[in-house]
């Protein structure tokens, strides 16, 4: 199906099952442990090996030598594959660094080995037992502040320049000129990679793997081994978190697949928790400075935004200026991007990359705007909205209803009764303070094909390779069925995550709500088609199905009639037509906290939060509102505590378990409240349905710092807020 | 068996000793389970005390209504520990002999006096990670913490550890006592003999007064402390100080209590008299002073 006009009125808007709150199906599975999880399924291969990685003690530098002599005389030990044995292997294009390979080292905890062993444990003890010796290199450093003067002396790249930036700042009335700095940050997704993978003849792979996006998995694999894609077999049912580090194939895939094709035999491997934050991918550090010049009457004029990140040679570091080219409006205007080469881990996706960095900068130096101009930080938001792209007039948002966010939490959040002066209200021993920042994030909705198959029991199936990362992809897509066909959700089944389904848009980017239904859509629409043909009836739009019947005129037939003589397959693509391409599609959110800081210790509490969010039709409001609570759990930790702190010495991430980078627990997260606007966006999908799964991180952060210097008078612009950054400007107890 | 074999190790609660284990960072040739041998009740002693089994669960001894009425301060350091779930296995001893945190105690490719002797101390080196190690009672080999909070509490109340050995020798060991500094030495944290085994923890009679444990994290559950108070304020101003996340050993000292009455600037600056921060944690100097502060404002109401 080509999606090539906005959509109109179509049987998605009965909205009998979707817009409904709907347990999500595969609950059940989880809370029992039935749910077949990567590292689990000892069912799908007999006489599964395990194996063991090894990864670099040094950050940059080549292997002189290894020495697995002692490991393979281990006991249990059928194998050692060394990265010295073999080339550099094939590179997937959205992967920056190579998974294994060659004696060359680019960063802390590269794999550079496996053991394959008869058990967990000998695997284990046998990797301990690998002598490495390594000729480190000379690098620039891994401090990107130290780094900061020289990069900012070499050209940065525009990614928006309007009017005159620089004389407009200039002449502005009231202006802003802050730098402010993100950390870096680790998904520290609760399931660590983990693939079971079965290498057959000449180049046959299975892998039962833990990945967001099924058909990358194939072409990854495809592009390391120099395999062809028919050879090779990706499944993914279930994923215990991924939020973008498992986006593309990773070393547990790489490493399990060395294993079976040495050993004949399969081989499961995890990546070991502490071996995650710096064998993987991480959120790059950045470091921003913003600029914003405004009239007095709070009409922003110039706005500037300079973002710097690190990443490895090649990468895509964090594009932190994300947002500021279309969020606020202003004539001038001047975003700039600067990438710094590190040998730090591979800087890549991290839920919502780009926005959550940016706006957790932008959305501070909007709020200290707001007050050098004496304004209510809701109003100058609102004063600045736009309704078009400011660097291309012509090109309006499809919807924006980010004013309407503001207005309608500034109401229910009580912002009048706000605290208005920084550091001057206070119960007992804490400083209560609120806080409010804007979120934005893209919606992008891509290519998805599903199939749909009309069962003789009158139930249905659908089958994608879509990926359900604990987001809630299973019951969005059988809402999605049974509405089309006139079903309970309990009448669909669905199937994802295998490669042989067809191809969807996969989890990532907030893309695969909103594309995977509406490729779910395409499909039943060309089964209703067919149903319609079976019934005689050229024009399917006129056949109304409901309650597991069909009606077309006065003739009402069970679906089980209609494929009793066998079931009936659909399978469609949903294409997305250049018509979008004079739309700007995003979501939008207002985001207000209260916040307590103990006023001797310094220790910030979040004690409520409230997120209006404006994100098209919303599929399933209760896996909705979980995905954006989700996200300010995120943004709490993001604000609060997230850090990987960086070992400039050693150059890699020191604190690499979850003793040591802290995520919010359950103690850090009281009052959440979620409030979705009733908006509908024609022009997204025929659903018109946006994606809602990293909007609740977007501006969060911000909101919670707005509120900590709302609280204590003292203004943080390094996050995580952490206490030692406040406590030596607390007041005196 | 465990005095002839320095491979074997005890085990109860395993919250710590199996972590090690899985980083192969301790690596037990023998284990001793010592689980099941009794040693697991709360007992009163002769001198209006308590006498905590070793093999009391955290959690037990947190909920102990002797404990929660009389040693206020033991309940509120135990439950500032962990998790529940850990709390539940952790033994009175088991969390005594904890180890340190320090992530390159756990980082196996990374140098540590601690974990390999003679190999150096990467948390002194330039560029390291050090925000969470210690100001005080530290060494040019080592800045290590230990991390319980139960321990600080025991060493405010004066509580005493009873060991036995293979040969059924015993020793009264006053927790003032128990630990080692690191000095030249820091893989040796205690002054246990090998096989030396704790059976129990003894607690003076209770000291009354308004018993308080504050931990101070950036998280409010679940994470090891930045820096943690304990305090025993009676109503005659004087009282008792022990500090947490600052040194190799809960930190404590009665000259710094004796300026209990002068506040809590003068406390920390005797307490931490000495202290030798890295960049990092400097600010735990500071925080230690506001925490107590705070809590000194909140206890006199």
């Amino acid at each position: 199906m080509d999606f090539n006009q906005p959509a109109t009125e179509n049987p998605a808007d009965r909205q009998r099952v979707l817009g409904k709150s709907t347990p999500r199906i595969d609950g059940p599975l989880k809370t029992t442990g039935t749910a077949p999880y990567a590292y689990e399924r000892h069912d799908v291969a007999e006489g599964q090996l395990v194996g063991y990685p090894l990864g670099s003690a040094i950050a940059k530098g080549r292997i002189v030598s290894m020495d697995t002599s002692e490991a393979e005389a281990a006991p249990g030990v059928q194998a050692v594959i060394r990265t010295t044995d073999m080339d550099v292997l094939g590179k997937f294009q959205m992967n920056v660094v190579p998974l294994f390979g060659g004696p060359e080292i680019l960063h802390y905890h590269q794999a550079i080995a496996l053991v394959v062993a008869d058990s967990f444990e000998e695997a284990r003890a046998a990797t301990a037992l690998i002598r490495v010796e390594y000729d480190e290199d000379e690098t620039d450093g891994f401090d990107l502040a130290a780094r900061r003067e020289a990069a900012l002396e070499q050209e940065g790249e525009i990614e928006q320049e309007v009017g005159d930036f620089e004389t407009a700042f200039a002449e502005a009335a009231v202006t802003l000129d802050e730098t402010y700095t993100t950390p870096a940050e680790s998904h520290a997704m609760m399931e660590p990679h983990a693939t079971i993978a079965l290498w057959e003849g000449e180049g046959n792979l299975s892998v039962w793997t833990s990945n967001q996006m099924v058909a990358w998995n194939v072409q990854g694999l495809c592009d390391v081994f120099g395999l062809n894609k028919e050879n090779v077999h990706v499944d993914s049912p279930f994923i215990g978190g991924g939020f973008g580090v498992k986006l593309f194939v990773r070393a547990d895939a790489v490493l399990a697949a060395l294993g079976s094709r040495e050993t004949g035999r399969p081989v499961k491997v995890a990546l070991p928790r502490p071996m995650i934050a710096n064998n993987t991918t991480h959120r790059a550090e950045t470091i921003q400075r913003i600029r914003i010049g405004a009239n007095e009457d709070g009409t922003i004029t110039a706005i500037g935004h300079d973002g710097m990140s690190e990443t490895q040679p090649g990468g895509r570091g964090e594009n932190c200026t994300a947002q500021t080219p279309v969020f606020y409006a202003g004539p001038n205007r001047l975003i700039v991007n600067r990438l710094v080469d590190m040998y730090l881990p591979e800087a890549n996706a991290m839920r919502a990359p780009g926005e959550a960095s940016g706006l957790m900068a932008l959305e501070i130096a909007m709020d200290e705007m707001a007050e050098k101009l004496g304004m209510d930080p809701v109003e100058f938001r609102a004063i600045n909205d736009t309704q078009v792209d400011p660097g291309d007039p012509e090109k309006a948002f499809s919807e924006r209803h980010f004013v309407e966010c503001l207005r309608q939490g500034a109401e229910r959040f009580g912002w009048a009764d706000r605290n208005q002066e920084p550091g001057s209200r206070r119960e007992g021993m804490w400083l209560i303070g609120h806080g409010m920042a804007g979120g934005y994030r893209g919606a992008p909705s891509t290519t998805s094909a599903a199939r749909v198959r009309l069962q003789p029991d009158g139930t249905a199936i659908v089958e994608t390779d879509m990926t359900d990362i604990g987001t809630g992809s299973y019951t969005i897509i059988a809402q999605t069925a049974a509405e089309m066909l006139g079903l309970g959700v309990d009448k669909v089944e669905v199937r994802l995550g295998d490669s042989s389904f067809p191809v969807s848009a996969g989890s990532g980017g907030q893309w695969g709500a909103s594309s995977s239904t509406a490729g779910t859509y395409a499909a039943c629409v060309k089964l209703r088609e067919e149903i319609a043909r079976r019934l005689g009836n050229d024009d399917a739009s006129a056949l109304e199905f409901a309650d597991g019947k069909v009606t077309t005129g006065d003739r009402t037939v069970p679906l089980t009639e209609i494929a009793s003589d066998g079931e009936i397959v659909a399978e469609d693509t949903i294409n997305f037509g250049d018509f979008r391409e004079k739309f700007i599609l995003a979501t939008f959110a207002a985001h207000f906290v209260e916040v307590a800081v103990h006023v001797g210790t310094g220790e910030t509490r979040v004690r409520r939060m409230l997120a209006v969010c404006d994100a098209g039709r919303i599929l399933n409001p209760l896996s909705a509102r979980s995905q954006v609570i989700g996200g300010m759990v995120m943004g709490i930790g993001a604000a609060l505590m997230e850090e990987l702190a960086v070992d400039t010495g050693r150059g890699f991430f020191a604190n690499h378990d979850l003793a040591g980078y802290e995520v919010p627990v359950h103690a850090d997260i009281h009052e959440q409240e979620v409030v979705f606007l009733d908006t509908e966006d024609a022009t997204s999908t025929p659903l018109k349905a946006k994606g809602v799964g990293e909007l609740g991180l977007c501006g969060i952060a911000a909101a919670v710092a707005n509120a900590h210097y709302n609280a204590t008078g003292v203004r943080i612009r390094d996050y995580p807020l952490t206490l030692d950054k406040v406590l030596d400007r607390l007041p005196t107890i | 068996m465990a005095a002839g074999n320095p491979a074997a190790k005890f085990i109860a609660g395993g919250t710590n000793l199996l972590d090690l284990m899985k980083l192969e960072i301790e690596a037990p040739q023998h284990l001793i389970d010592v689980n099941g041998i009794g040693l697991d009740q709360i007992e009163e002693t002769d001198d209006g005390g308590l006498r905590i089994g070793a093999l009391v669960r955290n959690t037990d001894l947190a909920a102990d209504e002797r404990v929660r009425r009389d040693y206020g301060v033991l309940t509120r350091a135990l439950v500032a520990g962990a998790s529940g779930q850990l709390r539940n296995k952790a033994t009175t001893a088991g969390n005594l002999l904890q180890r340190t945190r320090c992530p390159y105690f756990y980082d196996t490719n990374m140098a540590c006096n601690k974990r390999a002797p003679g190999s150096g101390c990467t948390a002194l080196m330039e560029g390291a990670f050090s925000k969470q190690l210690g100001i005080i009672g530290t060494s040019d080999n080592c800045i290590a913490t230990h991390p319980s909070d139960m321990a600080i509490a025991l060493r405010l109340l004066d509580a005493v550890v009873e060991t036995t050995n293979g040969s059924g020798a015993t020793r009264e060991i006053p927790l003032e006592d128990f630990y080692a500094l690191p000095g030249d030495t820091p893989e040796v944290e205690t002054i246990l003999e090998p096989g030396e085994l704790i059976t129990a923890v003894t607690l003076p009679a209770p000291l009354g007064g308004v018993q308080m444990y504050h931990k101070v994290r950036d998280r409010a559950s679940y994470a090891f402390a930045l820096v943690s108070v304990a305090l025993v304020l009676q109503d005659d101003g004087t009282g008792r100080v022990a500090l947490g996340g600052v040194a190799p050993q809960p930190w404590r000292m009665t000259e710094a209590e004796a300026e209990l009455p002068n506040g809590a600037a003068a406390v920390i600056t005797r307490l931490l008299d000495g202290a030798n921060p890295t960049e990092e944690n400097a600010f735990k100097i500071t925080l230690a002073e506001r925490t107590l502060a705070a809590m000194l404002a909140e206890a006199r109401g």
